[in-house]
């Protein structure tokens, strides 16, 4: 039961990737497809806990964690670079 | 079913509950119409699928193995930090662009605000 749980919470999680992955095609505007890669990472976070009861092995953590900070930080720079143009900002000098 | 209920049958319920607040997201990210309504939909109810899922799999290996994971527990404070930062980076970066509200929405308050500057 246990088991087939797990695999039922993947097949919810597979269809939410889907939903994602259409939104990240059509969105009509390039901040739709940001939202729709953090949300991306976020389920492949999701994904890999799920794996990792299902295996019985604790080696998958650092990727959690791993996971969850590439994502912050691409979302951070994507965001802004829609906002000011750069990513990092120079000083200016004169 | 003699009512004895094993011990891994809480997190896995978790895990999959998390996994349901995921999928309700995602039907919210396709269903709902402008960015910023997408966006409400998926910050709060995909960290919490995935806050869910992540407790789950900390008490699985918690009462199955005795196996506290600091690195599990780093993770889920984690993304309980960031996920709404990222989101509102995001939607402050798509009203600097101009990307326009639902026709349906009544009111923009930070226009007014925005022009006066």
């Amino acid at each position: 039961m246990i088991k087939g749980m797990l695999i039922c919470s993947l097949f919810f999680l597979t269809f939410s990737i889907f939903a994602i992955i259409y939104r990240l095609v059509k969105g009509p505007s390039a901040p739709d497809r940001i939202q729709a890669l953090d949300a991306l990472g976020i389920n492949i976070i999701s994904g890999v806990a799920i794996f990792s009861v299902l295996l019985g092995n604790t080696g998958f953590f650092e990727f959690i964690l791993l996971i969850g900070i590439l994502s912050f930080i691409g979302t951070i720079a994507f965001a802004r670079y829609i906002e000011r143009g750069v990513v990092i900002e120079r000083k200016h000098s004169e | 079913m003699n009512g004895s209920i094993p011990s891994e049958f809480l997190p896995v319920l978790l895990i999959l509950i998390g996994t349901v607040f995921s999928f309700l997201s995602a039907v919210g990210l396709i269903r709902l119409p402008d960015v910023y309504t997408r966006a409400h939909a998926a910050s709060k109810s995909a960290t919490l699928g995935v806050l869910f899922a992540l407790v789950g799999t900390f008490l699985y290996f918690l009462w199955e193995e005795g196996y506290f994971s600091i690195r599990l527990f780093l993770g889920i404070f984690f993304v309980f930090l960031t996920a709404p930062v990222a989101a509102h980076v995001i939607l402050r970066s798509a009203y600097r662009a101009n990307v326009e509200l639902a026709e349906q929405s009544v009111q923009d308050d930070l226009k007014e605000v925005l022009k006066k500057e």
